[in-house]
């Protein structure tokens, strides 16, 4: 609907909501022809610390790593370029982890993006729709010359993220307020998350496990799980790494060659 | 009996008024406290919750909400439809609202006179508008989609405030009187809300509860506010519902009772929230001034008055 007559409060009022430079509204006033700035203020106020607040509880390790003060002031200038598009919260914040990764100020940390998003990923998790995993039984159900065709329907929850850095140890250890100790960072990591009922559950794939999954996910038969797995590592262990997968709650079902 | 059904419209979702809960006292869910909530078992009152955080497909926020459910009525409160706003409704959360309505049948089902998105950015706050013949109108429209989508009367409630519009041709609560009789909407009354702004636009709260349409109240809110001041140095109210109820909205909330009867009434604390036992004191007060009136009141609980 364009503003109909009488109807543009809200387009003046919304601009300098999120622009410290504009001034108040000129519609707007205090009683008595008192002024409106601090009136005004007070909303601008509730705006940028409300929506601050929102990525501190969706990214709580990154504020924990970065403290308080450096997150806020990492945060402010994303939700003001970047306000939400969706009256869900739990939705927000799916570009800060790219801000973060082009943030002048955490340059420093370049492990920091990638632990945003398994905090991104994990809250997708933990709202996705309830379904019961693949009971590990139907895997060994299945005839050994069907495996090869065999496609698996991923849980709602299933998230499989790659990182060069140790995103997901410094995530874990980042998640409480536990004390952490040195963490080697340069190590390489996968991280894949599940929630194979009601707990989001986060576990560090073995060496090439994400090739795998990911083609799995993606509702790729085994066959071509396999190859492109033992293409990047002769000796990846396929029988380990599928009974990981279903144990952690990865998959739901089986998507053809189903021998029930 | 708390079922009707109508033979008009979508019948994907059954038209259901639940009974009335009458004069209890309740308080905002939080998940925090659903332990000692699960622990102490069933008990009077009933627990408000904001319809967003239960808008996800699934998960724990929905089990949590499912076991409170099981034991107790349910307010359910909206905060970001933006009734208030010029422009339409999402239709997407609509639906949502709707989904939940019928999933978890309320008892009451509420939203703000106020908007929160414009265009395509959603500002997360209760954001204030001119009270003129076209937002009258727009708002009018957006309650009469709302209850048309869930089939039931939305209680509307009244805002705080810190500004004040030039533009604005009728009062508040002339405004908010003029929407229930258009769209048949039942109003939730905050009488935090009303303390705050009678405070920041120096009018007298005793006045504006005198035009409010009290016979169309079907919940009261109360909740504490903080202090901080306006451009001349004076005293501003926040709506912050981060601490207990003001003794001054306390007076006010036992007059509104005195006229209107007992009517269900909600603690809100959002932030800063304390332990479960510190929330129910606070609702058991409400409860003591609502127990003095329950006579006044034709439907509800019966007990010791």
């Amino acid at each position: 609907m364009p503003h109909e007559a009488g109807l543009s409060f809200a387009a003046s009022f919304a601009q300098a909501l999120l622009d410290p430079a504009r001034s108040t509204p000129a519609d707007l006033t205090g009683p008595n022809g008192k002024a409106a700035g601090r009136r005004y203020d007070v909303y601008r106020n509730n705006v940028t610390v409300s929506l601050i607040d929102a990525l501190a509880a969706i990214y709580p390790a990154v504020q924990r790593i970065t403290g308080a003060d450096f997150f806020r002031a990492m945060a402010r200038p994303h939700v003001r370029s970047n306000p939400p598009t969706s009256p869900l919260l739990f939705e927000y914040g799916r570009y800060f982890p790219e801000f973060i990764a082009q943030y002048e100020h955490a340059q420093a940390m370049p492990w920091l993006p990638d632990v945003a998003r398994i905090e991104r990923a994990w809250l997708d998790a933990y709202h996705a729709a309830d379904a019961l995993p693949l009971s590990p039984g139907r895997l060994s159900a299945v005839t050994p010359d069907r495996l090869a065709d065999l496609a698996f329907i991923p849980h709602p929850a299933t998230r499989c993220l790659r990182s060069q850095y140790a995103a997901v140890t410094i995530f874990a250890a980042n998640r409480d307020d536990a004390p952490v100790t040195r963490i080697d960072a340069s190590r390489p990591e996968d991280t894949l998350i599940t929630r194979p009922e009601f707990d989001v559950a986060v576990r560090r794939l073995p060496p090439d496990g994400a090739v795998f999954a990911n083609h799995l996910i993606s509702g790729r038969p085994l066959g071509e799980a396999a190859a492109a797995a033992l293409e990047a590592s002769s000796e990846f262990d396929i029988a380990a790494n599928i009974a990981g997968l279903i144990e952690a709650g990865a998959f739901t079902s089986l998507a053809s060659g189903d021998p029930t | 009996m708390s079922t009707v059904t109508k033979s008009t419209g979508p019948a994907a979702v059954p038209l259901r008024f639940a009974t009335p809960i009458g004069g209890v006292a309740g308080t905002s869910f939080k998940p925090e406290h659903l332990p000692d909530i699960l622990e102490a078992g069933p008990r009077r009152g009933f627990f408000e919750v904001h319809a967003e955080n239960y808008m996800g497909a699934g998960g724990p926020s929905h089990r949590a909400l499912e076991a409170i459910r099981r034991d107790h009525p349910l307010s359910l409160h909206g905060v970001c439809m933006s009734i208030g706003g010029p422009g339409p409704l999402d239709k997407a959360h609509l639906a949502r609202f709707r989904g939940l309505v019928a999933r978890y049948q309320p008892a009451l089902v509420s939203e703000h006179l106020a908007w929160s998105t414009h265009e395509t950015s959603f500002f997360n706050d209760l954001l204030p508008l001119p009270y003129t013949a076209a937002t009258l109108a727009c708002v009018c429209d957006h309650i009469d989609q709302v209850q048309e989508a869930i089939r039931r009367p939305l209680l509307l409630e009244n805002p705080s405030t810190y500004v004040a519009f030039r533009q604005s041709s009728m009062s508040e609560t002339d405004f908010i009187r003029t929407v229930a009789e258009r769209t048949g909407c039942g109003l939730l009354l905050d009488v935090n809300n009303v303390f705050v702004s009678a405070t920041n636009h120096g009018f007298s709260a005793l006045e504006y509860l005198a035009n409010f349409p009290l016979s169309q109240v079907g919940e009261i809110h109360l909740a504490g506010h903080a202090e901080q001041a306006d451009d001349e140095g004076d005293l501003l109210l926040i709506d912050s519902h981060d601490g207990p109820v003001a003794d001054a909205v306390w007076k006010l909330y036992e007059i509104v009772i005195q006229r209107r009867g007992a009517v269900p009434t909600l603690i809100e604390w959002d932030s800063k929230i304390p332990d479960w036992p510190v929330l129910q004191a606070e609702a058991a007060a409400a409860q003591t001034i609502l127990d003095r009136h329950q006579s006044a009141m034709p439907v509800g609980d019966r007990h010791a008055a």
